[in-house]
């Protein structure tokens, strides 16, 4: 059983145990234009709520992507290095950026759900 | 914020707007900026350059106003020819880049940069007293059609298929085209009285060929085409010559003249350049503007002045100013601590398409 969550940054956070996949959204996806390239952290780094975990690039400007809670990089989408327009055409599901294993689950109760973060975009 | 006269057609074209030189402008339509860039490149473009400022000098002494503001013989200059220069100030640095057309024995056209207006102008009449000149602001309305269909496509509206690349003609009163622009396509820049604008735009955009491109386009378009933008790869203390841009002087003019700024253009000539402007292929990824260059010890060596994706290109690409010294060595971007080889290449990134 998975959870989604949402930030006023434009994240979102699947939450699987202690685990949590994160993306940007699709409403944020569209104000950057397409993307040409994500600069992804290394496996094994160990993020701070708010750091700048990622880069994203678009044809227009370059964008930091700040990590929604904090704990350790898992995994990340390699698929992305070769292919960042996958985050333009699905954001929220192919296009994830990186899986974490969270350190302060108590965090998550402080990020929007799907509701909040839809009227915080209309 | 200012707006252009094209604004509402903008909103209705569906825009995502920004502010630009105290402009509300567009920066991406529908298509985005990928599209919109590889769309002027295969067909035509059409930008909104309202922004930019119309300046006519006319008067007795306008031929020997112009070739004090600017380096070149305007008294030489055909009638119906625009052309590229700058103003420069007292320390030879750029105080913006232009265009500046002859349009009759004493009437001549400066278009300058929206962010420069203001400084432009001012610098314009601190000069103009000491001349028989009149200097009047045109109200105009500014467009761009650029790509290799735009001839084809403003030929059905406008007479221009006779003009070559800096051609310029004024075919109707209040409007005036030149055969230019700053995408590296061939195209035209097409001023008008603003109460005719929307009518004519929605001519040229009822054509298939033709979609609305924003700002992020044009940036993309004229980095690929390796020309400098004002206030990135251009400043007051950037010379000419660092620029790379000495080909818009006149030989004779290098060593001296009466324009503004020739006595310390002619001595930073004689004595040489420390930095120089070059095209960079950074490896991978985008490098942007103000990023630190290094060399092999990771001593610093200059900047990127501008630096980006090329949809053309299908690559990063980057004008940077370097240490003269460094710019044949292996040059790397500092980004974040990583290093990233910059690959030193010729200017432009994607060939030119100009009609001659």
């Amino acid at each position: 059983m998975s959870k989604i969550y949402f930030t006023d940054e434009h994240e979102w956070l699947k939450v699987e145990g202690d685990i949590a996949t994160v993306g940007i959204t699709n409403h944020a996806q569209e104000q950057l234009g397409d993307l040409v390239f994500v600069e992804l952290p290394d496996v094994g780094t160990t993020l701070e709520q708010g750091d700048d975990g990622v880069v994203v690039e678009s044809v227009k400007a370059a964008s930091d992507v700040y990590a929604p809670a904090s704990g350790e990089v898992t995994e990340v989408n390699d698929a992305l290095t070769t292919d960042a327009a996958i985050v333009n055409a699905n954001a929220e599901s192919d296009g994830w950026l990186y899986k974490m294993k969270l350190s302060d689950p108590d965090q998550l109760d402080e990020l929007l759900d799907l509701d909040g973060y839809k009227s915080l975009i209309s | 914020m200012k707006t252009t006269p094209f604004h509402e057609l903008h909103i209705a074209a569906n825009a995502k707007m920004g502010e630009f030189a105290g402009f509300d402008m567009p920066l991406f339509y529908s298509l985005g900026v990928m599209k919109e860039h590889l769309h002027t490149r295969q067909q035509a473009g059409l930008f909104d350059i309202s922004h930019m400022v119309h300046v006519q000098i006319s008067g007795n002494e306008t031929a020997k106003f112009i070739s004090r503001l600017c380096p070149y013989h305007a008294d030489q200059q055909t009638v119906g020819q625009a052309r590229y220069t700058y103003f420069l100030n007292d320390t030879a640095g750029i105080i913006d880049d232009l265009i500046v057309t002859r349009l009759g024995e004493n009437r001549f056209l400066i278009v300058a940069n929206a962010g420069c207006a203001e400084k432009d102008v001012a610098h314009i009449n601190t000069h103009a007293v000491q001349f028989d000149v009149a200097v009047e602001i045109l109200p105009r309305a500014f467009l761009a059609l650029q790509g290799p269909l735009a001839g084809k496509a403003l030929n059905e509206h406008l007479p221009v298929s006779e003009l070559a690349f800096l051609d310029a003609i004024e075919p109707k009163e209040g409007w005036f085209i030149s055969r230019s622009g700053y995408t590296g396509e061939d195209g035209f820049e097409i001023a008008m009285p603003p109460d005719m604008a929307v009518d004519f735009a929605n001519t040229l955009l009822s054509d298939e060929r033709v979609e609305w491109i924003g700002l992020g386009a044009r940036d993309s378009l004229r980095l690929e085409a390796g020309l400098p933008l004002y206030g990135q790869d251009l400043a007051e203390d950037i010379s000419p010559h660092e620029a790379g841009l000495l080909w818009a002087i006149p030989k004779d003019l290098r060593e001296g003249g009466d324009f503004n700024g020739a006595a310390a253009l002619a001595e930073k000539i004689a004595t040489g350049r420390t930095r120089m402007r070059v095209g960079l292929l950074p490896d991978g990824r985008p490098v942007r503007g103000a990023t630190e260059l290094k060399n092999e010890t990771g001593g610093t060596i200059g900047k990127v002045t501008s630096g980006g994706f090329g949809p053309s290109l299908n690559g990063p690409m980057a004008l940077a100013l370097v240490d003269v010294s460094a710019a044949d060595a292996p040059i790397f971007a500092d980004i974040r601590g990583k290093l990233i080889p910059m690959i030193r290449t010729k200017t432009p990134f994607v060939p030119h398409n100009y009609k001659r």
